[in-house]
């Protein structure tokens, strides 16, 4: 059993998947907001590797890259962060980045240098199932879990697909949009999650526009594996990023809060 | 399901799975109208009564004289609005109508393409929003006000560069958002499959008609095509119909303060293969493979990528692709202006820059076409504060 997969086995309430921007401010703050979300009971850490074009990201994710490029992360130093989670914890780490920082780099050397790192799955979030086949094969044999997106607007025939292809859990984008805080859960992501359940067993995760209790407990009630929060928890390393003190007791206080519910 | 829309290796659609519906949809749609006589009678309708088409292939003698071959001027400066964007514009939104789609996004450097937008939205009765860099804005700020004059919504850009790439990544994450109800009307052969082949078959119509007309007047085809590139869809309008015939295609990218200062918008000649807005293609960019800021004089060729068909020719050596530099531009500008009485386009300026550079190579009777994409009205406000005059 993967490192992922055993996060979801005999599970009675939904794990947190904590998102931020890997380097961001700086490479030492971003290791203690790292390390501040596993100590407050993160169950699987996804960094983002910065990219100077993400699409997929509404302006919280996007400052929070400009930033860790101006700090000089590429994806060697990030490798490099992870091998220093894996220094002091076995929570499960995955990588959001953009396909050309992987074309870029080769990416049988991405993901060879990802595995010996420690990452245990690797979401492309530009990379979509028609264009993922050679990625999928090559993280195989690295051993690390392809993650993918589920859209609303994803049918039926592609669940199918993207599922059989997936390992680890499946990232639904719960609005149409990009990553950011949202006011309330769209009825649209619940339906998303009850369509997806039809068509697969893998664990569904919600994303996008998560940022409190109240949207835990209905994504929890509607029966989510998890729920990925990212935007928010980027937000606080914003506000608190010259006060790392304080930014880590803000971090492991509102994972604590996130966590109770559900 | 298989990755679908190549040119050679180059292509394909990367983009978040929350697009890939609305790529398949607008794929099926544009396959669909293919064989629709309804629609490309509108289409000619449209292009012929509204757009002016076609154009004229205007010979310059004056020119001519001075740079000692036979140069011909294919005017898409005189198509409405005032570039060839216009020829994609009045396609994608008879697509987007007939799909039906009520609004429609996109993104613009120069403004021309915005414009293009503008004058389809209006015509066809459908709101528009226009993504475009603040410092486009500025730049071309006669642009944002015919925009706004013909109802359209002028959305300035601040992240990033603060430029067109910056542009097509805000027009993207509206899409992303709005995908339901509205269509990307992507301006250029970039971006994912469908766009590079759809935009291209639109602006094909350049070529088209270059090809009858001077089969006409010389009796034979030109000896040579040049073209500025950007993401090159004025190019890849003139190239396609002759790209079976014996003869040089030359396509001109923005050399900027020089190549090697790293100021420019070379893609092709000094780009490297990479991943930007939904395609495969050469790609400004650094080591680690973030995309590079670009310089050019011409906002309209102020982009880091370029048409994924762009690369393919270019490593199969069917194209040449070269640089023109900023000052070689701005005289290039003026000489078309004072020669012929034609002010082009900077972006246009480009082409004519390289005939200028490269006049040598050429005899007597041999011919040169210049596709000049658009007329430099836009222009004359930046290139009189460039020289310090008021205009």
């Amino acid at each position: 059993m993967s490192r992922i997969s055993g996060v979801f086995a005999g599970r009675k309430t939904p794990a947190f998947i904590g998102f931020t921007v890997a380097g961001d401010p700086d490479k030492e703050t971003s290791l203690r907001a790292a390390k501040a979300l596993i100590d407050g009971g993160t169950d699987i850490l996804e960094f983002g590797v910065p990219f100077s074009d993400p699409v997929a990201d509404g302006p919280v994710i996007q400052r929070a890259d400009e930033r860790a490029i101006a700090a000089g992360t590429n994806p060697a130093v990030v490798f490099d962060l992870v091998r220093q989670v894996r220094g002091f914890s076995d929570v499960p780490v995955v990588l959001l980045t953009y396909y050309n920082l992987v074309f870029r780099r080769g990416t049988d050397r991405f993901y060879r240098e990802a595995a010996e790192a420690g990452i245990d799955g690797i979401l492309v979030a530009d990379l979509p199932y028609e264009e993922s086949d050679e990625v999928a094969g090559i993280a195989a044999r690295h051993g690390i879990d392809p993650i993918f997106l589920i859209a609303p607007t994803t049918t039926d025939e592609r669940i199918r697909a993207i599922a059989s292809r997936a390992r680890g859990y499946l990232y639904l984008v719960s609005v149409l949009g990009v990553t950011g805080v949202r006011e309330s859960v769209d009825t649209e992501a619940i339906e998303l999650l009850r369509r997806v359940r039809r068509h697969t067993s893998l664990p569904l995760a919600p994303g996008f526009g998560i940022s409190t209790p109240q949207h835990v407990q209905t994504f929890a009630e509607a029966g989510a594996d998890a729920v990925i929060v990212g935007s928010a928890i980027v937000r606080i390393v914003e506000q608190y990023r010259n006060e790392p003190e304080v930014m880590e007791e803000e971090l492991r206080s509102y994972v604590r809060q996130m966590k109770r519910t559900g | 399901m298989e990755a679908r829309g190549r040119f050679g290796k180059y292509g394909g659609r990367y983009v978040p799975e929350t697009l890939m519906g609305a790529l398949i949809e607008l794929e099926e749609a544009y396959f669909r109208v293919g064989n629709d006589p309804v629609f490309h009678r509108r289409l000619a309708e449209l292009q012929a009564e509204y757009a002016g088409r076609p154009t004229p292939l205007t010979f310059c003698a004056n020119a001519s004289e001075e740079l000692g071959c036979r140069i011909y001027l294919k005017r898409e400066d005189l198509v409405h609005g005032g570039s060839h964007k216009l020829n994609n514009t009045l396609g994608q939104a008879l697509l987007a109508q007939h799909m039906g789609k009520k609004r429609l996004i996109a993104e613009t450097g120069a403004g021309q393409h915005g414009v293009a937008t503008a004058i389809v939205g209006a015509a066809l009765g459908m709101p528009v929003e226009v993504y475009m860099g603040e410092v486009d804005c500025r730049r071309q700020a006669l642009n944002v006000f015919r925009m706004e004059l013909m109802g359209a919504k002028v959305i300035p850009v601040r992240s990033g560069t603060r430029t067109l790439k910056d542009a097509v990544n805000e027009a993207l994450r509206d899409w992303v958002a709005n995908v339901r109800d509205t269509h990307y009307l992507i301006g250029s052969v970039i971006g994912p499959h469908p766009f590079p082949l759809m935009v291209r078959d639109f602006q094909s119509v350049i070529g088209r008609e270059a090809k009858e007309q001077v089969r006409k007047k010389e009796g034979r085809l030109p000896d040579a095509i040049v073209a500025c590139v950007g993401g090159g869809s004025n190019a890849i309008g003139i190239f396609t119909p002759f790209i079976n015939d014996d003869l040089e295609l030359i396509g001109v990218e923005a050399g900027g303060k020089g190549v090697v200062t790293g100021e420019h918008s070379a893609t092709l000649c000094a780009g490297e293969p990479g991943v930007l807005h939904g395609t495969l293609s050469y790609l400004l960019q650094d080591a680690d493979g973030q995309v590079l800021p670009t310089h050019s004089i011409s906002a309209g060729l102020d982009y880091p990528g370029v048409g994924p068909e762009h690369a393919m020719l270019k490593d199969a050596g069917r194209v040449t692709y070269a640089t023109a530099n900023d000052p070689e531009v701005l005289e290039a500008f003026s000489f078309l202006s004072r020669t012929e009485g034609i002010i082009p386009a900077l972006e246009s300026a480009h082409a004519v820059a390289w005939v200028m550079q490269n006049a040598g190579r050429f005899d007597r009777n041999d011919i040169v076409i210049v596709n000049l994409s658009g007329r430099g009205d836009k222009d004359v406000a930046e290139v009189a504060r460039m020289q310090g005059r008021e205009a």
